[in-house]
């Protein structure tokens, strides 16, 4: 194994016949596994987490200079410091947590019962025959119907109150969670129902074992895209019979062109999407922790 | 530690199959193929690609709904299928891989005493994602023995794995069969495979089975051998190929 001058551990090399040290090499380095590729590497290196930060942070700046140098008139979009201010105003007067408190339950009481009752469904539809000709049929018309084209419909049914507000939610938050799951469940890999046959596992331990964990990455995806849509009907929601809401905020602000409240609510849109992903993404990886390969 | 075989009801099963026909779209895959195995007998099978080797085995599993024909099996009830992949599945343990479906209260100290069988005592919290290709491979074969089959399916189970690996294999399946004395159907490519694991080899061709011999060779069994060459050039000579 010694005989190849390039893996002699130490860091001398020794003339054996002289028994003279020569000069000293240095000591064996390997060059990082990345390095020993020629040219561009064909797939971009992972960035690290705060690296993402830079596009947006990259646009607060342009958009802050713009402001400054009065090229952005506050009447068309307040510099990025007033909606500071403006925002750090609102939620220290009580006004901010009042309305955010207001969509918030709104928002996750829809997402909650949305959420469990796409999984249901998506469930019924993806392992039973009946439950797949009855339901999946619905979903899918209810896909092809904007959300804001039911709320006509709504109020005449259910009013103009709470409840209206959250069945909204609630249909538009179950059709991702449902898509998504179901499409897992019917894409189940046929090597698992055979090996599921020939270790005798009875229809229950099928689902319980195979179908359901099966499914889990695409109730996953479906999750994340929940978590924003709860979100989106809001806006338009709150604009209905309420006082109360972070829809409500902006589209006063919008009458009276307070463009930095406007912005203040775009914001709080923004960070909260964001934290949904990151707190949905943190499930997924526990959840689907078996995922980790050799390598990774 | 190595379980003590279980007498089970059916141990004793040779399988029997008469007249098997099998076909896809009006296509004859198996041709009237009738063969006995004895219990207890290690029969290999090979032939060409396509020629039908899966086939009879997945009539053998009961796993093949999509398939016309006709033609009886009496076979083991208590048998189970060895894949080309090992089939774990991801979301399980090794442990729970090992004993999917199993229900008896002793079903986890059975399933390690076998992980031990199969030189992987201690592995049973791992992800299989985590395991070599090998080491998957022997998960899967201590799920197949943990059932204490009468009957053992194997559809080129070795086919996936490096050549080194798979002769480590050859020496556990040949060590744990001669201990848990299932009946045993390998399919295989390999023709040394088959010589130096079967007790009989069978050579399948278009459907119907052309070559059927008992290799009466001691064990361990060496290449060099004359007897092991004969029956080489032998099965060589009924796939049709010349060395
Ligand atoms: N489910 C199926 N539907 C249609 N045709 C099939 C099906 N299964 C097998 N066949 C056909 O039957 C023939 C025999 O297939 P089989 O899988 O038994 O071959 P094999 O001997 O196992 O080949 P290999 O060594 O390549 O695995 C092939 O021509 C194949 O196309
Ligand atoms: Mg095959």
């Amino acid at each position: 194994m010694t005989d190849h001058a390039n893996i002699e551990p130490a860091g001398f090399l020794v003339d054996r016949t002289s028994q003279r040290r020569l000069r000293p090499t240095p000591a064996l380095r390997f060059a990082p596994a990345s390095g020993r590729q020629r040219g561009r590497p064909l797939v971009p290196r992972k960035i690290s987490p705060a690296a993402l930060l830079f596009g947006p942070l990259a646009m607060v700046a342009v958009w802050q200079l713009s402001s400054s140098l009065g090229w952005l008139p506050e009447n068309i979009l307040a510099a990025p410091a007033t909606v500071l201010s403006v925002g750090t105003g609102l939620a220290a007067d009580g006004t901010l947590g009042k309305h955010f408190l207001a969509s918030a339950t709104r928002a996750y009481l829809g997402l909650a019962v949305g959420v469990a009752l796409g999984l249901v469904l998506a469930l019924l539809s993806g392992l039973t025959r009946v439950g797949e000709a009855s339901i999946d049929g619905l979903v899918q018309i209810k896909r092809a119907v904007p959300t804001l084209a039911l709320i006509p419909l709504a109020i005449l049914w259910l009013g103009i109150g709470e409840v209206m507000k959250i069945t909204i939610i609630v249909t538009s938050v179950l059709v991702p969670v449902y898509i998504n799951t179901h499409a897992a469940l019917r894409g189940i890999d046929m090597r698992y129902v055979e090996l599921a046959r020939t270790t005798g596992l009875t229809h229950r331990e099928f689902i319980r074992q195979v179908a359901i964990p099966g499914a889990l990455p695409g109730f996953f995806t479906g999750l994340r895209l929940a978590v924003t849509t709860c979100w989106t009907a809001l806006v338009v929601l709150e604009q209905i019979n309420t006082t109360k809401g972070i829809g409500y905020l902006m589209s006063r602000a919008r009458d009276y062109g307070q463009t930095e409240i406007i912005v203040v609510g775009l914001v709080i849109y923004a960070v909260l999407g964001l934290l949904s992903d990151a707190l949905v993404r943190l499930l997924e990886n526990r959840a689907l922790s078996y995922r980790k390969v050799i390598g990774t | 530690m190595i379980a003590e075989p279980m007498p089970a009801t059916g141990h004793d099963q040779p399988v029997r199959i008469r007249n098997l026909t099998r076909g896809f779209g009006g296509r004859v895959v198996l041709n009237d193929v009738s063969l006995d195995i004895p219990a207890g007998e290690f029969v290999a099978l090979i032939g060409k690609s396509g020629s039908g080797k899966s086939t009879l085995l997945r009539a053998l599993a009961q796993l093949d709904d999509d398939a016309e024909g006709g033609g009886t099996i009496d076979a083991p009830e208590n048998l189970s299928v060895l894949f080309q992949d090992s089939r774990l599945l991801p979301w399980h343990t090794v442990l729970e891989n090992i004993t999917l479906g199993l229900r008896s209260p002793d079903a986890r100290a059975r399933a390690l005493s076998v992980l031990e069988d199969v030189g992987l005592g201690g592995r049973q919290d791992a992800w299989p994602n985590m395991l070599s290709g090998g080491e998957q491979q022997r998960v899967a074969l201590a799920r197949s023995l943990v059932r204490r089959p009468d009957l053992i399916l194997a559809d080129e189970p070795f086919g996936a794995l490096d050549a080194l690996t798979r002769i480590r294999m050859h020496g556990l399946l040949t060590r744990l069969v001669s201990i848990y004395r299932p009946t045993v159907l390998l399919v295989t490519h390999d023709v040394d495979e088959a010589l130096s694991l079967a007790d009989r080899v069978m050579v399948m061709g278009e459907g119907e089975i052309v070559l059927d011999r008992r290799v009466g060779l001691a064990r361990p069994r060496v290449k060099t051998d004359g007897a092991f060459a004969d029956l080489r050039a032998a099965l060589l000579g009924a796939l049709g190929v010349d060395e």
